[in-house]
């Protein structure tokens, strides 16, 4: 039997490279054509080179940004505690820079120009270097400009200092991504210009027809009205589509047959991360049932499920275990359902699973837009089962967590503390918003199978402060679909005046309202927070997270790490129209310094920080 | 610059030992890396990062109606185009409409609007300006004011009021619709009424309705930024504007058939 990474490590060692070359799978075999595989680097220094390179993209030749040459970038490995430097040479004649997404690294190391840093000049070397107290599967990105979109990112995984509680026998990196044969620039402008550009799933007349046949016209067009007094669209989905992006995994097109090999009986644990720029993907193996031991990095109790939506950064890692020697589909389909990538998971290599039909496009209902539900008597409420919470559901939701119900109501269900008013910046504003942690997201509400849902996700180790959270914050997610403007507050970056504070130490709730109709990953640089699915101390912890249309939800958060630290939107054009705000973890009062924020940090992704080596953000760990 | 950040280092560890002499020159909320770096590029740094999320300027061109007309009136090529350039909060928007009659081989009317937009609510933009029409003589200009953007039920619309050098009062209303036959096939039904508060001999144009166009429009959208039409457009004077066209020896009411291209960038 293959001992874990065996396979990995194999495919990246030059020697037995050559040798086996007929062993290894499809993506390590034609691993030095360009962008075809992802190259391992592992140790503790790493030499990075930022590029133009020449890539190929289901057969078609493109341009990209590349870090030494690739795309995606070469996996980065290293083992938590260790100190690592990363020499950045950026050979580009604009500036780049790269972010750690979800490592714990002192915040002037965390890679946002003008936040962190002023960035990696052009034809000039940065030097990061930091130790990170965590371990688990990440990922690293430019924060400059567009260039995440045209191929500036990578893989990157920790290998815990101790045991690792998940136990495998092989495993796979699946980075998930968009790609455009356009600029990102000209995509982002079509988008201003028209922001239904790539949405070619628009109900159209004939789709009215059909309702109309199927339940009646005055029904039909009492719908298509209050959507249209309000100059909202339900199919308003993903702003860009299958129309102008092809879907890749490790950097390869459905057409590539991208092939991870097993033998039956092994344990396999895929590391599945989502690169894109734009793209929330509905990821699953038809016939595979998947345990998820791991999000965001960090280890969750392992949970059973077919099908997990995964938002623009978060990551998963799920063990699968086939049984038969046979072709599996490892699909990644966009949540609009335009489009999707399918890769291969078989016992040999040369084998093409059967890619499963792109199933029927999901729409939005009121129900997403928030709104109160006494004010809408005269609306249609086919097919908004789940409008409010006592009639919601349950038996058209599968997978869905029913004893979180109960505890909605002390978590984040109410009215939000602030209404905010419509108006240039603001097309919608939820008045109802609701919880939603316990739905799988868009789509996935009546999929004849499991789908996971936050409220699912328990964290493996108690969560390191269980403190009751001292102050709330709230912050509403905001937007003009028309004007293609998004905002936290319904101020733009470009308009903000500060940045939001946190003071060090103290346990704060957040809770973010969705006022939009579209799914948001919202991420919070330099901390992990515990997403509020009760009031127990095993929340999961993630840096990414899900906001459903409409959504009301809330995350404790402890401000330990001293630094500026930013605050976005993950969607990559939602992100560069100013959906991004700084947030500013002060000092505390120099006369007032006590442990009490200190508590309980002894949990598995904070162990000690070396005081010599950290004392400006970690210092407080002592 | 690695010097910068073991002194920034230091002094942010010195603050941490609760130095009161220290604390004010802990840097600012949000500048805190300001502290490891060269303070010039880091502030440089952060105006472009402000700049770059939410303050980008965007070029728009669009040639809504460029299309050959034949029926009872004489052939034309008409385009009827409008851009804007600035940010989400301003913008520079040019409106302009031509008219070439091809038996005539001169130009019916040609006007272009410049305005500056400002959006007030959530699909409305004000606009003011100037416009100035070359044709029909005599050559006029006039000071606009109107609003333009997306009334409910996704209704396009653009209303402006002119006044002329004259002190001539008149307006205009535009409206468009889009449905959706296909992804791609879009039937547009649209109209557009002009109006004058008195009458204008020289312009031969009645007070009231002047004018009244309805057109309806059905494209392909090969992309969305190419789209070919053909369509109909019907066109009357009114009143007295009307009594002017015939006395000119035109028809009140003339009935085109259309094909043309839609089309922007």
């Amino acid at each position: 039997m293959l001992t874990r990474r065996n396979l990995l490590r194999t495919a990246t060692a030059g020697g037995i490279f050559a040798a086996s070359n007929a062993l290894l799978p499809a993506w390590a075999r034609s691993g030095n054509a360009g962008n075809k595989g992802i190259f391992e680097v592992s140790g503790n220094a790493f030499d990075l080179n930022i590029g133009h390179s020449a890539v190929e993209i289901g057969g078609r030749a493109g341009h990209a940004i590349t870090i030494n040459g690739t795309l995606p970038g070469p996996l980065i490995r290293f083992r938590e505690g260790e100190r690592v430097t990363l020499k950045v040479n950026n050979t580009l004649d604009e500036d780049t820079s790269i972010h750690w997404h979800g490592l714990l690294v002192p915040f002037h190391m965390d890679g946002v120009p003008g936040v962190s840093f002023p960035g990696i000049k052009p034809k000039s070397t940065f030097t990061y270097e930091f130790a990170v107290p965590q371990s688990g599967t990440y990922w690293y990105h430019s924060h400059s400009g567009l260039q995440e979109q045209m191929g500036h990112y990578g893989p990157l995984i920790i290998d815990p200092a101790g045991k690792d509680p998940v136990s495998y026998d092989r495993e796979y990196v699946l980075v998930l991504s968009d790609w455009t044969f356009e600029h990102p620039h000209k995509v982002f402008a079509r988008l201003k210009k028209d922001a239904a550009v790539y949405n070619f799933q628009q109900r159209t007349v004939v789709d009215f027809l059909k309702d109309a046949r199927e339940h009646g016209f005055g029904k039909t067009f009492a719908d298509r009205a209050s959507w249209g007094a309000m100059r909202m669209s339900p199919t308003d989905i993903s702003d860009v589509t299958a129309s102008v992006y092809t879907y890749l995994i490790n950097g390869h097109a459905t057409s590539d047959n991208w092939t991870a090999i097993f033998n039956t009986g092994e344990r396999i644990r895929l590391r599945i991360i989502n690169a894109s720029a734009m793209t929330i993907f509905n990821f699953r193996i038809p016939g595979l049932p998947m345990t998820v031991v791991s999000a965001d990095g960090l280890n969750v109790q392992p949970v059973e499920t077919d099908e997990f939506q995964i938002g623009v950064a978060e990551t998963y890692d799920v063990i699968v275990a086939p049984t038969r020697a046979r072709a599996f589909a490892l699909v990644a389909e966009s949540i609009d359902r335009s489009g999707q990538v399918v890769a291969t998971l078989a016992p040999e290599a040369g084998l093409v699973a059967t890619a499963p039909l792109l199933r029927e496009r999901p729409t939005l209902t009121h129900r997403d837009m928030g709104m109160d539900h006494s004010a809408m008597g005269g609306m249609d409420h086919s097919g908004m089962a789940g409008m409010d919470h006592s009639s919601m559901g349950h038996d058209s939701m599968p997978g869905m967590d029913h004893t979180a119900m109960s505890e909605m109501a002390s978590t984040a269900s109410g009215s939000p503390a602030k209404v905010l008013k419509t108006g240039v910046g603001i097309d919608n504003v939820a008045v109802a918003p609701v919880f939603r942690l316990n739905e799988p997201g868009l789509g996935l509400e009546n999929v004849p199978h499991r789908a996971l849902t936050y409220t699912q996700l328990r964290s493996l180790a108690p969560n390191p402060d269980t403190r009751p959270p001292e102050r709330e914050l709230e912050i509403h997610l905001t937007g003009n679909m028309e004007r293609y403007m998004w905002s936290f507050d319904g101020v733009k970056l470009s308009a903000v005046e500060g940045p939001i504070i946190f003071h060090e130490g103290e346990r704060l709730r957040v809770t973010l309202v969705n006022d939009t109709m579209m799914t948001h990953p919202i991420h919070l640089h330099g901390m992990f927070f515990d997403l509020v699915v009760d009031e127990s101390a095993f929340k999961p912890r993630k840096h990414t997270v899900i906001v459903k249309p409409a959504e009301k939800l809330s995350f404790d958060v402890t401000a330990d790490h001293v630094g500026d630290w930013a605050f976005h939107c993950h969607l990559l054009f939602h992100m560069h129209a100013g959906m991004m705000q700084v947030v500013s973890v002060m000092p505390r009062d120099p006369g007032a310094a006590t442990s009490a924020g200190h508590q309980g940090h002894e949990g598995h992704d904070m162990m000690p920080a070396d005081a010599k080596e950290q004392p400006d953000v970690h210092g407080g760990h002592n | 610059m690695r010097r910068v950040g073991q002194i920034g280092t230091a002094l942010v560890g010195l603050a941490a030992l609760g130095t009161a002499a220290f604390a004010q020159e802990t840097p600012p909320a949000g500048s805190q890396a300001s502290v490891y770096w060269d303070a010039e590029a880091f502030k440089a740094s952060q105006e472009a990062l402000k700049r770059e999320h939410g303050g980008g300027t965007t070029l728009f061109v669009l040639a809504d109606r460029f299309e050959y007309q034949s029926g009872e009136g004489s052939p034309a090529v008409l385009l009827e185009g409008q851009g804007w350039w600035g940010t989400d909060e301003n913008r520079l928007w040019i409106k302009s409409e031509i008219d070439y009659d091809l038996d005539a081989g001169a130009f019916e009317e040609a006007e272009v609007q410049a305005l500056w937009s400002r959006p007030i609510a959530r699909y409305f933009d004000l606009q003011a300006g100037v416009r100035h029409d070359f044709e029909p003589g005599p050559s006029r200009t006039y000071a606009v004011a109107g609003f333009q953007g997306l009334a409910p039920y996704w209704f396009e619309v653009d209303g402006a009021v002119f006044l002329s050098e004259e002190g001539d009062l008149s307006a205009r209303f535009e409206a468009e619709y889009e449905f959706l036959l296909t992804q791609r096939l879009v039937l547009q039904p649209r109209t557009e009424l002009n109006f004058a508060a008195e009458d204008v001999p020289e312009l031969e144009t009645g007070a009231g309705l002047s004018t009244a166009e309805v057109g309806l429009r059905l494209r392909y959208e090969i992309d969305r930024q190419f789209a070919p039409y053909v369509g109909v457009n019907w066109k009357a004077s009114t009143g007295e504007t009307a009594d002017y066209a015939r006395a000119r020896g035109e028809d009140a009411e003339t009935l085109s058939f259309v094909a043309g291209v839609r089309l922007w960038f």
